[in-house]
């Protein structure tokens, strides 16, 4: 059964130190409470593993919280380029980041064959890409059946995995819908999970479409309303662009983005 | 009518931007299913879909199947495409169940740098990959996009730093290196079958499969085209010049296009 726990109890006893981190969510249902929190916790050589790294990691990454980023795609959605990630991967600011780049397809069947409790993934892709050449984790593999040449990729086990979600029972039952991405895989495929979730309710309605992630399947839950501002919860709140085109003036620079860290993050974080 | 844009170009009453979003979506037939990527290749679809095309199906990587749209998403998890798909389903059943085996018509890719060949790049210019000149943000889902669609239709602004002799990475194959090689290296959808800029439409040579000007935009020249290309850019005999937007796409368009700015007050 999953606990009921603070945010920051639940980041100070899940998320260490030199860990493979995952905070999934597509856009939709995106962890930054839980992000902010592992940085004012000064989390740090963290492997940071998301298919999209936007902003949340765009901020952890300038934090100096990551040594490596496993992604797919690291860019601020309809906005353009994340600055702190260009500066750390152009200019090793705050300090230099390493890469494990994959596609979409690539880290989507990374997580199924880590929830799958498979060793790799198979899928027809990157051939004829330069990824291969760069990324060791993207090999050939023959079929057995038809001697097809296919791509494996390596099964994802973080050892935590954070997402948002809308509701949990006192069980942990964690329930969620709209566009829920790839955090069922990301959380099946972890050693440990941390669900944020706008409510703790005591009977969990059912919702057309809906996910559930029974609390057996869970290590920790906590109650953040609005835990994925400026990204949204489906039903509870609307996605902030406003704040995804602001970002792209605040991260451009570093002492503006430290001013916006030391303003919305750490004096946040001291104030609650 | 005197108003020039920023190539020099006499504007009639539209942008470079608009023509190139028009023709884009003159490209979309109706009843097909098109994977859109946010920006460009977004409002081109639903300008189709609002247009010529009302039942283009728009399949969105958040995993939103057959999304409606009344406004343009910011992003590909905006709230709308949920609210409006046929289905919303998981990213791994996304690229496994409905990119992977070819369910999908159409693969609508944007580009940082574009060879002649197609080849598309989006994740590193300039440097080498470890020390880049320029971190771009990558793959996404195009390489799979590019692999698997039926066809691939790009669209691009066309200058010098984009229209490359060698893209500097390839992250999404084209006709890689010319006849022959997408077969050889087993991919199954068709390629890219025409690439759409600001100032015309490329399609490939179906000999050599090299992109070959075959249409300027009203108002373009040849001479503009190839000065805005890294390569000698080969020209179609039957170079045509293609039609102007009409009213009625110009003012779905626009009437698109201000959807944007309402949406900052929601």
């Amino acid at each position: 059964m999953a606990k009921l726990v603070s945010l920051a109890d639940g980041v100070a006893h899940l998320v260490r130190d030199g860990d493979v981190v995952a905070l999934e969510g597509f856009t939709h249902l995106i962890p930054f409470a839980a992000g902010h929190e592992i940085i004012r916790q000064g989390r740090q050589d963290l492997t940071l593993v998301r298919m999209t790294p936007d902003v949340i990691y765009d901020q952890l990454i300038g934090a100096g919280c990551a040594r490596r980023l496993v992604f797919s795609w690291g860019g601020n959605p309809g906005v353009g380029s994340l600055h702190r990630f260009r500066d750390a991967v152009q200019h090793a600011w705050p300090r230099p980041l390493e890469l494990e780049e994959h596609s979409h397809a690539g880290m989507a069947n990374r997580y199924v064959a880590g929830a799958s409790g498979l060793s790799f993934a198979v899928l027809r892709g990157y051939t004829g890409t330069d990824l291969p050449g760069h990324t060791t984790n993207i090999r050939p593999i023959t079929c057995p059946f038809t001697g097809e040449t296919l791509t494996a990729v390596p099964a994802l086990r973080p050892d935590v995995t954070v997402v948002h979600a809308q509701r949990a029972d006192r069980n942990g039952n964690v329930q969620m819908w709209g566009i829920t991405g790839v955090q069922k895989e990301a959380v099946l495929a972890a050693h440990r999970s941390l669900v944020t979730v706008e409510e703790i309710v005591d009977e969990l309605e059912p919702v057309p479409g809906q996910v559930v992630l029974p609390g057996w399947a869970v290590t920790a839950v906590a109650e953040v309303p609005g835990g994925a501002h400026p990204s949204y919860a489906h039903g509870y709140s609307v996605r902030d662009n406003d704040f995804y085109r602001d970002w792209d003036a605040v991260s451009r620079h570093r002492d503006t983005f430290r001013a916006w860290l030391d303003e919305h993050v750490h004096k946040a974080g001291a104030a609650a | 009518m005197s108003q020039r844009d920023e190539r020099g170009n006499a504007m009639a009453d539209w942008t470079a931007d608009e023509m190139m979003t028009v023709a884009a979506a003159r490209q979309l037939r109706d009843d097909t299913a098109c994977f859109v990527g946010i920006g460009l290749p977004s409002t081109a679809a639903n300008l189709a879909r609002a247009t010529h095309a009302p039942n283009l199906v728009l399949i969105y990587e958040s995993g939103c199947l057959g999304a409606k749209p009344d406004r343009l998403p910011l992003s590909i998890g905006d709230g709308v495409l949920a609210d409006t798909a046929d289905a919303v389903v998981s990213v791994p059943e996304v690229f496994n169940y409905w990119l992977q085996p070819g369910r999908i018509d159409v693969g609508f890719l944007g580009a940082a740098q574009l060879d002649r060949y197609g080849n598309i790049n989006t994740t590193v210019v300039g440097g080498d990959y470890d020390a880049p000149t320029v971190r771009l943000p990558g793959a996404g889902g195009a390489p799979e996009i590019a692999a698997s669609c039926g066809e691939v239709v790009v669209i691009v602004r066309q200058d010098l730093r984009t229209f490359t002799e060698r893209v500097d990475f390839v992250t999404s194959v084209g006709y890689g290196t010319g006849p022959g090689d997408r077969e050889r290296l087993g991919l199954r959808g068709g390629g890219p079958r025409v690439v759409i800029t600001d100032l015309g439409v490329l399609e490939p040579d179906p000999v050599t499969c090299e992109l070959t000007l075959t249409r300027l935009h009203p108002g373009v020249t040849r001479e503009q085209a190839r000065a805005a290309t890294g390569w000698d850019l080969a020209v179609a005999e039957g170079l045509t010049t293609g039609e102007p937007p009409t009213a009625r796409e110009l003012a779905v368009l626009r009437a698109l296009e201000a959807t944007k700015s309402d949406r900052r007050r929601q």
